[in-house]
């Protein structure tokens, strides 16, 4: 197949630019390695969409997150997927970190940060009921805010296979030749020949670009680690808690989710290996103590799951989005990490300006910007729930009894345009199997229903692709 | 909106059993919700034998001792509808419940019997390190692939936890040719009956390592193996003990915790340690004409004592729709001293018959006496030759020493060794 | 010869110890608390038994399997052999409980039943 562009990576950066370049006359293809979008940094992460205060005044960071901060909820809306505005608060324990909030404050005013304020002890309290009595002081921005970041990637790679992008699943980049004028990208079996190849690939940036001879980029894997916690503590935190930053990240964070959990963590370990997503008890434990420095009252009875991801640390310490020294039709979109999901919106309009310069083409008069919300039956009111199901009984069965979740929205989550094929695709696309059970009951369900809508045999169905099969063969 | 004197939610043994036993005592008006296909609850997945000893004499493997009251209820007429399920009881009784063919059910009741069982603790509350990888369930789930659906989720396996799901899955996936690496229980003891240790683990020469947890699991996409470690008396694990065990599933029987969110939600008081409602000799909650019977009101070891409790329940709610209740007088219950909790939590003294309270130990132990005090003052005393957590235990509270109790009383069970 | 077994006739476990002589009979059990201990313990040592509950296959059932059980209990050495016997037997629904799936299994003249009900697809 011949496209104009091919985006590698369907994370929440590349399938955002996706759909910025569906508004236009050109031939798309998403290209991702996984069984699904949202499978790398984009579904481990801490949700949090930044004022802009961290980022150096007049780097690409700084400008690009808050310009995406800005275009986060509109977006949101757009596509159907949860914003809370909820704002977040940056506390200072000592002296020397209340110095620290005042630095940032004015770092935030210079990159055009909205509302920043410093609170008081008083204030503070007023604002988080359960903060440390330890807490000296915070700086509160009003313009930050919660996003679920895997939802916005999945609603964006629908919008944009609605607007003509072919997404292609399972297709792991392993070669890329230029004929002078367009590439030839292999996955060993198949090959797809594109004019431009944007570099979205996330930790895996460093290795895309190597591909074409672009050896300028390294990509450390930075290790965070989480803990959710259940929905009964979801009040202990009414915004995003920062501690002050550190050179590693932004420290341990204690927020409320989209969902109303309550999201502890991430740690910040440089790995080597970009596959390796596992949890460590000790680091776990450590998070926890250090999330209890702001909200003391925090316990282990509580978590309901634990989960790693990794950021794509670059060594430049800025985002690289720029054209490849090597190609100037190879677009790196690289070192996306934090504040990458909020500066998301903005990279995607960054990107689309450098393609179109190079390569100018017309807006689509049919290009629909709207993805209708999903169905959400444990939002609904009876009535509506009553109209609902004598539309389509399908919702009229709960499957996740957790998070009461119908049979019709994991059909609809199957069925959606690039929809969920295996069990935390729609996981991810409903909620069925986050709740306090974590799939006990309804794993088997959506088992059945993947199955039943896919054409094939229940032991065909995987957790995540490639060999995540949950079932072996019939027992007779 | 339809009108029930009884909606009773759950159609497992203890839905089907107070149903029964309220139709029995007069109210013909029940209606039972049933979130599964059939009634039956999950002893349609417990395949096994061992159901039935106490209340039928006989050994019954579970969708038999379950078909014996589906039949029951189809002889009765009792109605029900399956596929069902409730989502909210109002302060007034009302439930709503949705299915495919009704739609949105809004049903007022003048009593409702809570009996939705439980549901098994997951890996997050372990917080168990290492890979998302496939091959992590619960006992429970993997019991429904093999049993139900038949199929196999794994071949190499290890479990977690040696309560009887753990144990008998041991059996039922060695059975089934899979091979059965070891059973792994944090505790110094097993919890699950000696009978399934011998039958189930010994039989098979599985091994089961007391004092021993999962530390981590490895494998990317499915499970490739696990690091189990031994731990010390405050469940740590102690360092140098790793031992990297190769298998491609993980079971885990590490406990069953009520499904307690209607009961939650509508403002019912719950006992924080058997995380289920508050209740009286009848089973009655907190709030009026609501009842709790089976594994929603506290984990049981043996269906015969859902039954029985249901039962209960059946008949309380029953005499709560004619109007047969006496005025209340409480005294309350309390475990002390190795008695982790004690169900009912409160007794009506003004009742006019025997009040059996049931109870479970915190540990194991050998020679000991169970004892029942009132107002400090001991009453009942008996020698029990062995406690252990797993098995619940029992009293009875003669009525003609109930009359001599004054509201306001507390009894208090505890263990003397 | 001396063998230990941990008695299951109640829920004290008591560990049995039985003393066996080389013709095979039993010289002496100790350890057990009580008379059914005494016999658990000789059972246990001249005729194990056990009984034994899986499934069977079914054709054309709303599942694939239906639950089985042996009607009476089985010399425990044989329990794996019987489960390939089981294995291979196949049912068409749809399947009653108690319906006899594999009759006399093994020249033991015990049967094995179906402990569900399996209704046509």
């Amino acid at each position: 197949m011949n496209y104009d562009v091919a985006v590698v990576g369907a994370g929440v950066i590349g399938s955002l630019i996706a759909r910025e370049l569906s508004r236009f006359n050109l031939k798309i293809a998403l290209v991702e390695k996984c069984n699904d979008m949202a499978m790398g940094t984009s579904k481990a992460n801490s949700a949090i969409v930044h004022a802009g205060f961290d980022a150096k005044p007049g780097s690409l960071k700084a400008k690009l997150n808050v310009e995406g901060t800005s275009l986060m909820p509109e977006l949101c809306k757009t596509l159907g997927v949860p914003f809370k505005p909820i704002g977040s608060l940056v506390v200072a324990f000592s002296d020397e970190e209340v110095e620290t909030l005042n630095e940032l404050l004015e770092r935030g005013n210079t990159n055009g940060v909205p509302g920043l304020e410093i609170y008081d002890r008083a204030n503070l309290k007023e604002a988080e009921p359960y903060i440390s009595d330890e807490a000296k002081a915070a700086l509160w921005a009003p313009s930050a805010g919660i996003v679920c970041p895997y939802e916005l990637t999945i609603a964006a790679a629908e919008n944009a296979v609605v607007n003509g992008v072919e997404f292609i699943r399972n297709f792991e980049v392993k070669k890329i030749d230029f004929d002078g004028n367009s590439f030839t990208v292999s996955d060993g079996d198949t090959t797809i020949s594109a004019k431009y190849i944007i570099n979205a690939a996330g930790v895996y940036c460093d290795e895309i670009a190597a591909l074409i001879g672009d050896t300028s980029i390294h990509t450390t894997p930075r290790k965070g680690e989480y803990m959710l916690c259940d929905k009964s503590i979801g009040h202990l935190a009414n915004h995003t808690i920062f501690q002050c930053p550190s050179k590693m990240g932004k420290g341990i964070l204690v927020t409320p989710t989209v969902d109303g959990n309550l999201l502890l963590g991430p740690s910040a370990i440089d790995i080597e290996d970009k596959n390796d997503i596992t949890t460590c008890a000790d680091t776990l434990s450590d998070v926890l103590e250090i999330a209890k420095k702001s909200v003391p009252c925090l316990t282990t009875r509580e978590v309901i799951t634990s989960f790693a991801g990794l950021r794509a640390h670059c060594d430049r310490n800025d985002f690289i989005i720029e054209p490849s020294e090597k190609n100037a039709q190879f677009i790196n979109v690289a070192g996306i990490e934090s504040p990458g999901l909020s500066s998301a919106p903005a990279i995607a309009l960054y990107v689309k300006d450098i393609i179109l310069k190079s390569t100018p083409a017309e807006e689509k008069n049919d290009f629909n910007p709207v993805r209708e919300e999903p169905v959400r039956f444990r939002h609904m009111s009876n009535e509506e729930r009553k109209a609902l199901i004598e539309k389509n009984p399908a919702y009229g069965r709960i499957i996740c009894r957790c998070e009461t979740i119908t049979e019709g929205e994991i059909l609809d989550a199957i069925n959606a345009p690039a929809g969920a094929r295996d069990v935390d695709g729609v996981k991810r696309r409903t909620r069925a199997g986050m709740g306090r059970c974590q799939g006990g009951f309804c794993g088997s369900k959506v088992v059945e229903l993947l199955a039943q809508e896919l054409g094939v045999e229940i032991n065909e169905i995987t957790k995540f692709g490639g060999n995540s099969k949950i079932l072996y063969d019939r027992t007779k | 909106m339809l009108n029930y004197d009884i909606v009773v939610i759950g159609g497992g043994p203890a839905g089907m059993a107070a149903a029964l036993k309220a139709k029995e005592c007069g109210v013909d008006s029940i209606l039972i919700l049933e979130r599964a296909e059939t009634l039956g609850g999950i002893l349609e997945q417990c395949i096994h034998t061992g159901f039935g000893l106490h209340y039928f004499g006989e050994e019954l493997s579970g969708p038999e001792y379950a078909d014996r009251f589906i039949q029951l209820v189809d002889e009765q007429k009792i109605e029900y509808k399956t596929d069902t399920m409730a989502l909210e009881i109002t302060e007034n009784n009302i439930v709503y419940a949705i299915n495919k063919t009704d739609g949105l059910l809004e049903i007022q009741a003048k009593a409702i019997i809570l009996a939705m069982g439980c549901r098994e603790r997951p890996r997050g509350a372990l917080n168990i390190a290492g890979s998302r990888a496939s091959g992590v369930m619960s006992a429970g789930t993997a019991q429904k692939y093999v049993n139900i659906d038949g199929y196999m989720p794994g071949k190499k396996v290890v479990i977690l936890g040696s309560g009887d799901i753990g144990l008998i899955m041991a059996r039922r996936m060695t059975l089934e040719g899979a091979q059965v690496k070891c059973v792994c229980e944090l505790m110094p003891y097993s919890s699950g009956l000696t009978r399934n240790i011998v039958q189930c683990l010994d039989d098979f020469n599985i091994p089961l390592h007391l004092s021993c947890t999962v530390v981590n699991i490895h494998g990317k996409e499915r499970v490739e193996g696990v690091t189990i470690a031994k731990v010390d008396e405050n469940r740590r694990p102690i360092p140098g003990t790793e031992e990297y065990i190769e298998c491609d599933t993980l079971l885990l029987s590490v406990g069953l915790i009520p499904e307690n969110e209607l009961t939650r939600a509508v403002g019912i008081n719950l006992d924080p340690v058997t995380s289920g409602a508050v209740v009286d000799e009848y089973r009655e909650t907190s709030h009026k004409g609501v009842f709790a019977c089976g594994n929603v009101l506290h984990v049981h070891d043996l269906v015969d004592y859902v039954t029985l409790e249901s039962q209960t329940a059946g008949e309380g709610a029953a005499r709560y729709v004619l109007g047969k209740t006496e005025a209340a007088e409480y005294i309350t219950t309390k475990g002390v001293n190795g008695v982790r909790y004690i169900v009912p939590q409160k007794v009506n003294i003004r009742n006019s018959g025997d009040v059996k309270l049931y109870f479970r130990v915190g540990q194991v132990y050998k020679n000991a006496k169970t004892v029942v005090k009132y107002n400090g003052e001991e009453i009942i005393s008996k020698k029990r030759p062995r406690l252990a957590p797993g098995e619940m235990e029992n009293v009875i509270i003669k009525n003609d020493m109930l009359k001599n109790f004054a509201e306001g009383g507390v009894i208090e069970i505890s263990v003397e060794v | 010869m001396q063998k230990n077994i941990i008695c299951v006739a109640c829920p004290m476990g008591c560990a049995v110890t039985v003393e066996i002589a080389e013709n095979g009979d039993i010289l002496s059990v100790t350890g057990n608390t009580c008379k059914r201990g005494d016999a658990y313990a000789r059972a246990e040592c001249t005729n194990p038994v056990r009984s034994l509950a899986t499934t069977v296959k079914v054709n054309g059932g709303i599942h694939n399997v239906v639950p089985c059980k042996s009607a009476g209990s089985l010399p425990k050495d044989k329990i794996m052999e019987c489960m390939k016997i089981i294995n291979a037997a196949q049912a068409e629904a749809p399947v009653s409980l108690g319906d006899v799936l594999v009759s006399n299994i093994l020249d033991t003249g015990v049967d094995i039943v179906a402990t569900n009900h399996c209704p046509a697809k």
